[in-house]
Formats: C-alpha cells, sequence, structure tokens
C-alpha cells in the first residue's frame, strides 16, 4: 500500500505486523506466566506491581526507541502511519479512562439512558471522516489552530481556536491523571497523590522525547492491552453463564431476565413500584427527558467531531486517502470495545440482583465488605464497610425486615468494571488485568491531550505568534518543557480531587462542538465564509456554551434572577427538580461558585435541557452568527477560494508545507 | 477544463456527503425515537429499540465509513483528483 516512505521509518513501518505480532504474544505469554505465579502463592500485591510495572516499561520502553528530534516526526509522526494502525492509535487515544472504567458503570446505573454515550461516542466519527478530517489532513496541519489561521487570515482565530483547546483539553486531561491515580492506588496501595504523580511519571516517558512518533506508537500497544483486558472478564462471564464465549450476543438473555426479576422484585415488596418505573433496565428516558437524551447525543457526536487531540491523529496518515479509511478503522476498533460495554453492565447488573437482592443481610458476598471498605458499595444508605455496620444501618431504617431491597442498595459506578472479575469469582490475574487495561486507557488518552495542549502552546503560540525564527531544535525544546509544565498543572489539579470531574469531561465535548466545529465544517463546506464571519462566531458559539455551562452550575441564582432559567423537570413524572420559589427565598439562592450540593447547582436551565448538552444553543449560535455575519462582510478573496479548492482536491502537495517550506 | 473538472467533483461529493448526513441522522436519531415501540419486538431476548442503540447503529456506522471511504475514493479516481500511489 501507500506506506513506501523516506528511508529510516520504512524498515519499521514495514514490520510493523510483526512487530506488534510479537508484542500480543509476548503480552498473552505473560498473563499466563502471571497465572501461574498466582497458583504458585504468589501475594495478590505483587501482581499487581508486576502487571502496572511491566506494561509501563514496555510502554517507557517505545517512547525512548521512537525519541525525535525532527519537527515534522515530533509533531505528525513522519505521516507515515498506515491507516489501521493509526486506527487502533485513535482507539486508544480515544478511549480514555471513562470509557474503560466509567462506560459500563454508567450503563449500569442509567441502563437506556447511558446509551447516549454509547451512540454519542461513535455516531461522531461519521462526521469526523466526512465533513472534517481528510481537508485537514490535505492541508496539512499540524495543530487545528493552524488551520483556523490560514483559512481565516490570521492569528485572531489561530488565537482563539488555541482557547477553545485549552478549555476543552484541560479539564479532559486533569480527568484521565486522577483515572491513572485512582488505579495505581487501589492497585498499588500508593497514597493518591502520590498515585497521581507516578501516573504523571508514566504519561510523560511516552510523550516527551518522541512527541507524537512516540506516542503513536506506544498507543498502538496500549490499545492491545485495553481491548485484551476488556474483552477476556466478560468472555469468560458469557461463556460460564450461557455456554457462548460471545457476551455480545448472549447478552440478550440477561437483559430478559433483568427485566423478569425487576418484575418480580415489584411483586414481592423488594422494589417500591414507581423506583423500578424510574430504574427499569431497558425503559428508555428514565435519566433523561427524551429531549436531553437526544440533546445530549447530538453534542457528543459534533464533539467528537471537534476534538483537536482526535482530529490531529489524522494528521498522521501518509495521504488523504488513508485518513478517510483510518476513520473507518478507528471507529471498528472503539465499536470492539463500545459494544462490549452493554454486555458488561447486564452481566454485572444480573449478578448483583441475583446474589443480593432478597437476601438475608447476614448472607451478603464478601466482596460487598471489599468495596464497602473503600465508600464504594452502600448498603441501607451507608458505606458496607462489615457486617455489623450494615446490620446496625439497616436496624436504624423503621420496618426493615433484615433482607435487602432494591432501594437499600447502592453502587458507585467505577467500580462496576473493576469488581466483576471478583463478583464473578475469577482468579487475581484476571482483575490485575483489568487494572493494565484501565491504566493503559487512561495513561493514552493522557498522553495525546498533554501532547495537543503542548503542540498548541508551542507550535501555534511560540513558534507562529511570538518567535517566526526560532530555531528547529528552540522549538522542539520549548515544546518539551511546556509539556512537563502542562502535566504537572494538571497532575496538581487532579491531587485536588476536583468535586464534579466527570461532568467536566462531558463538557468538553460541548465546549468544542460549539467553539470548533462551525469554523472547521464551514471553513471547508461553505467559501463565502469570511474571517469576520469565523471570528464572531467562534466567539459567540463558545460564548454562550461557556456562560451556560458556568451560570447553570456555578451561579444558578443569577440565570434564574437575570436570564430566565428555571428549574429542570423529573423525566418520569415532569415535575420540577427544585422548587424554584422556595430556593431564590433562601439566603443562600444568590451566591455564586456554590458547590454541587447547593439546591440548584446544575439544576436549572433553559427549557429543561441540561448543562452537559450546552452546546445545543452554542452551535446553532455559533453557526448563525458566522452565516450572518460572513454575508455582512465581503467575500473571501480569489486567493482563499483557490486555497479552499487546494483542501478539497486530495491530489497535490499538503497545503502549509508550501507556505512555510 | 480545470474548473469544470472541479465542479464536477465538488458536486460529487456533496452528494455523497448529503447521503452520508441522511444515514448518520437516520442511525443516530430517527430510529431511537421510535424505541418504546421498538422494544415491544424481541430478538434473541434483546428488546429491539435496546438492541439499535446499543449494537444497531453502531454496527451500521462502522460499515457506513468503510463504504464512504471506498466510495470516495472511487470518485476521485473518475475526476483524476487521486492521489498517486
Amino acid at each position: 500500500m501507500a506506506t513506501q516512505s523516506q528511508a529510516g521509518g520504512s524498515d519499521f513501518t514495514s514490520n510493523l505486523g510483526k512487530v506488534y505480532g510479537i508484542y500480543t504474544g509476548g503480552f498473552v505469554a505473560f498473563i499466563i506466566l502471571v497465572a501461574l505465579l498466582e497458583q504458585l502463592g504468589v501475594p495478590n500485591r505483587i501482581l499487581g506491581y508486576l502487571f502496572v510495572g511491566f506494561t509501563v516499561l514496555v510502554y517507557a520502553f517505545i517512547g525512548i526507541v521512537s525519541r525525535t528530534m525532527q519537527v515534522s516526526e515530533y509533531y505528525v509522526a513522519g505521516r507515515k502511519v498506515p491507516a489501521i494502525y493509526n486506527g487502533m492509535a485513535t482507539g486508544a487515544d480515544w478511549m480514555s479512562a471513562a470509557s474503560f472504567i466509567g462506560m459500563a458503570g454508567s450503563l449500569f446505573l442509567l441502563g437506556y439512558d447511558g446509551l447516549a454515550f454509547v451512540l454519542g461516542w461513535t455516531g461522531g466519527y461519521v462526521l469526523v471522516a466526512v465533513l472534517v478530517a481528510p481537508f485537514l489532513r490535505k492541508f496539512g496541519a499540524y495543530t487545528v489552530p493552524d488551520f483556523l489561521a490560514a483559512r481565516y487570515g490570521g492569528n485572531t482565530a489561530r488565537f482563539l481556536g488555541v482557547i477553545v483547546l485549552l478549555c476543552c483539553s484541560f479539564t479532559y486531561v486533569v480527568a484521565q491523571i486522577f483515572g491513572t491515580g485512582l488505579i495505581a492506588q487501589r492497585f498499588l496501595g500508593l497514597d493518591f497523590t502520590v498515585a497521581v504523580y507516578v501516573g504523571l511519571l508514566g504519561i510523560l516517558v511516552c510523550s516527551m522525547l518522541g512527541g507524537m512518533r512516540a506516542v503513536t506508537w506506544t498507543q498502538v500497544a496500549q490499545y492491545i492491552v485495553l481491548i485484551v483486558a476488556y474483552l477476556i472478564p466478560v468472555v469468560i462471564l458469557s461463556a460460564k453463564k450461557f455456554g457462548l464465549p460471545l457476551p455480545q450476543l448472549t447478552y440478550g438473555q440477561a437483559l430478559s431476565q433483568i427485566t423478569a426479576m425487576e418484575q418480580s422484585f415489584v411483586q414481592n415488596n423488594l422494589a417500591p413500584a414507581a423506583l423500578m418505573a424510574a430504574k427499569a433496565h431497558v425503559t428508555p428516558f428514565t435519566s433523561y427527558s427524551a429531549t436531553n437524551y437526544f440533546a445530549l447525543i447530538l453534542c457528543l457526536m459534533v464533539g467528537t467531531a471537534s476534538l483537536p487531540h482526535v482530529l490531529m491523529r489524522y494528521f498522521t496518515t501518509p495521504s488523504v486517502r488513508e485518513a478517510r479509511v483510518s476513520v473507518a478503522w478507528s471507529l471498528l476498533f472503539i465499536f470492539l470495545l463500545y459494544f462490549t460495554a452493554p454486555a458488561y453492565a447486564a452481566f454485572s447488573k444480573l449478578e448483583v440482583y441475583s446474589t443480593l437482592i432478597g437476601k438475608n443481610i447476614a448472607d451478603l458476598p464478601t466482596w460487598v465488605y471489599t468495596y464497602g471498605k473503600l465508600g464504594l458499595v452502600n448498603i441501607c444508605g451507608k458505606a458496607a464497610a462489615d457486617l455489623a455496620t450494615v446490620q446496625a444501618s439497616c436496624s436504624a431504617l423503621a420496618g426493615h425486615a433484615g433482607v435487602v431491597r432494591l432501594q437499600d442498595f447502592g453502587i458507585n459506578a467505577d467500580v462496576v468494571v473493576i469488581s466483576t472479575p471478583e463478583i464473578a469469582g475469577m482468579p487475581y490475574v484476571i482483575a490485575g488485568l483489568v487494572a493494565a487495561g484501565g491504566l493503559a486507557a487512561a495513561l493514552s488518552t493522557a498522553d495525546g491531550l498533554l501532547l495537543a495542549i503542548a503542540n498548541a502552546l508551542s507550535h501555534d503560540i511560540y513558534y507562529r505568534m511570538i518567535d517566526k525564527n526560532a530555531p528547529t531544535a528552540r522549538r522542539l525544546i520549548v515544546s518539551r518543557i511546556l509539556l512537563v509544565i502542562v502535566a504537572i498543572a494538571a497532575a496538581w489539579t487532579a491531587s485536588q480531587r476536583p468535586a464534579d470531574i466527570l461532568a467536566m469531561v462531558s463538557w468538553a465535548f460541548s465546549i468544542a462542538a460549539a467553539g470548533l466545529f462551525p469554523a472547521l465544517v464551514l471553513g471547508v463546506w461553505w467559501k463565502r465564509t469570511t474571517k469576520e464571519g469565523a471570528i464572531a462566531g467562534i466567539i459567540a458559539g463558545f460564548g454562550v456554551t461557556m456562560l451556560y455551562l458556568v451560570v447553570t452550575r456555578y451561579f444558578p441564582g443569577f440565570g434564574v434572577q437575570y436570564l430566565g432559567m428555571s428549574s429542570l423537570l423529573n423525566p418520569v413524572t415532569g415535575a420540577p427538580l427544585v422548587n424554584l420559589a422556595q430556593a431564590m427565598a433562601a439566603p443562600n439562592a444568590m451566591d455564586g461558585w456554590v458547590t454541587l450540593a447547593h439546591p440548584m447547582a446544575s439544576k436549572v436551565g433553559w427549557f429543561d435541557i441540561n448543562n452537559i448538552s450546552s452546546a445545543l444553543f452554542g452551535l446553532p449560535v455559533g453557526f448563525l452568527v458566522m452565516i450572518v455575519v460572513s454575508l455582512m462582510t465581503p467575500a473571501p478573496s480569489k486567493e482563499m477560494q483557490d486555497f479552499i479548492d487546494a483542501c478539497r482536491r486530495p491530489r497535490g502537495q499538503t497545503l502549509m508545507e508550501e507556505k512555510t517550506a | 477544463m480545470q474548473q469544470s473538472q472541479d465542479e464536477l467533483y465538488w458536486s460529487k461529493t456533496s452528494k455523497l456527503m448529503i447521503t452520508m448526513m441522511v444515514l448518520w441522522v437516520f442511525f443516530g436519531y430517527l430510529v431511537h425515537m421510535f424505541v418504546i415501540p421498538l422494544n415491544n419486538i424481541k430478538i434473541l431476548g434483546f428488546p429491539l429499540g435496546f438492541y439499535m442503540a446499543s449494537q444497531g447503529s453502531l454496527i451500521a456506522f462502522v460499515v457506513m465509513l468503510f463504504w464512504f471511504a471506498r466510495k470516495q475514493d472511487q470518485i476521485d479516481r473518475e475526476c483524476g483528483v487521486a492521489e498517486d500511489e
């Protein structure tokens, strides 16, 4: 195929299949070795260290081998990553700690409504392939703001692009480092803050020396680890329960059994009918109203097509043609995990329902206490630390018969994937494998994000805006220093344990969608888009989205008083979530920077739209302003029109290098 | 000559784009608006509405993208704007 390239990389690229084949074999052999050690009685703690240590060493090794001092290698891996490997790297880049650990948990808790994430995080790739990525690849950008600057004549658009990029990528990277810290804490027994900085080291060795080139080849390795780790436990579970190792097919039966059990809970007084109606696994629109469900899907999809750390992966393919094929491969590799996550959720819900609900308090399985001690499993409203605590908290409830009812049980979403091997009684080696997979997911995403941030600062701000004559060596050194600074800032933020870190990740999608999508899409598809239109549109879209996020979350009283916001509604009953008359009369009504415990925080808005879908306002505003202002200003020059034509045509040189050579 | 070739190329590309967007709206949104009636149909234990959101649409997206890559490459070649291999 079109992988023949300049000397140096060609040897490696033509042997990719062999290299990663041997690597995968080695990884499987390593799993078997650890399983044997477990049989020989090696303690679990050591097995955990082996898993984490071995995988991180491999990533570091790849990072060091791929170190580079060439600009195009550093920013776009020399543009010689074949489509299928770029697909794997994108898969790892894309699937974060939230996908690996959180997704199945959200599906467990939200049932059908959680599928908004599954749909939103896959369907967005259609937009990437059709509307955006191939054209940016043809242009030959190093970063997303590069394209904005070239298309919209100058550094104003570039600077706005960098601002949006920083806003969405930084919150996202903090969440990844947070996830890395959680895993290191749980499986290595480190203190959380220490664990965060240990995770940081793992991230830096991969990305600092070799930039995009090192990140690409480590991400491929990380994809293999994470997908193997995700599939093995659930395949074993499916084979055990239904005699067929295809969980994606067999969980239909699990769904039927769950529905049957849900009905029997109501009949046997193990759950109030109203609660069951709001929690039934396959019933739609119990956690999000239909409008919010579709709004969330839209924001996640459009956000996917605008997140700079995803788009920049397609700058590394050898051709425009391969960029398109590569998006398809990316989605296939992502799909493997996402269509398995609902199976994970169904199996573990079935397991929990059948081993817990309706059982006597004295007979709870041991995993309840293992995770209860960490505060992740609640029985009767209190963390289930041990039998005595559970008995005490249940007998404190009036009329409790000593049998666990559905309303007595609570579980943290993050536990579902991590605890499944244990709940299903699998050996510890599987739990260690899951930890290694989660770590791979968090590290690979953090690498991609840090690189996106550091590249924007070093290439767009330093090189393009501050010192246009900076020699290559200095540019790359500045980039590395910035990478370390951003990484430390992110780790410090993560170590403060910000409360609503997961909500902030969903916000990143809305911010990227409203801030970047209109400018990227219209820039290619509508020649009439002018510089002024784009600048006004970015500011308007980004501004409205940020306003909605910040006001509904941190200044809800202000929103109600001055912006005409009203209470969000309960999706099942349609009743308001807060009594606004009462809440507005309270002394803390007009407080700013309120915590999540504030009665109105994230519970007010326009038209009952959750703030995780705030691009629903920003996106149309962005498009509208961009179109109207463009029509009011003179059409772009002939030169610019030719430039757009050249972006659209796959044949020919990349445009940016021609201009800057 | 170059001009008309370019226009032909872009009109074909735009048509393909619109086809893809229609399919995207269908599998991303339209199907799921009928989740409640679809859930009455059960296949292998899966309520159909749930199945579409958890697997059906996802499979459609993957197939669509591979098809799109092939189709767009055909258009590139027909209009003589494909890259050299």
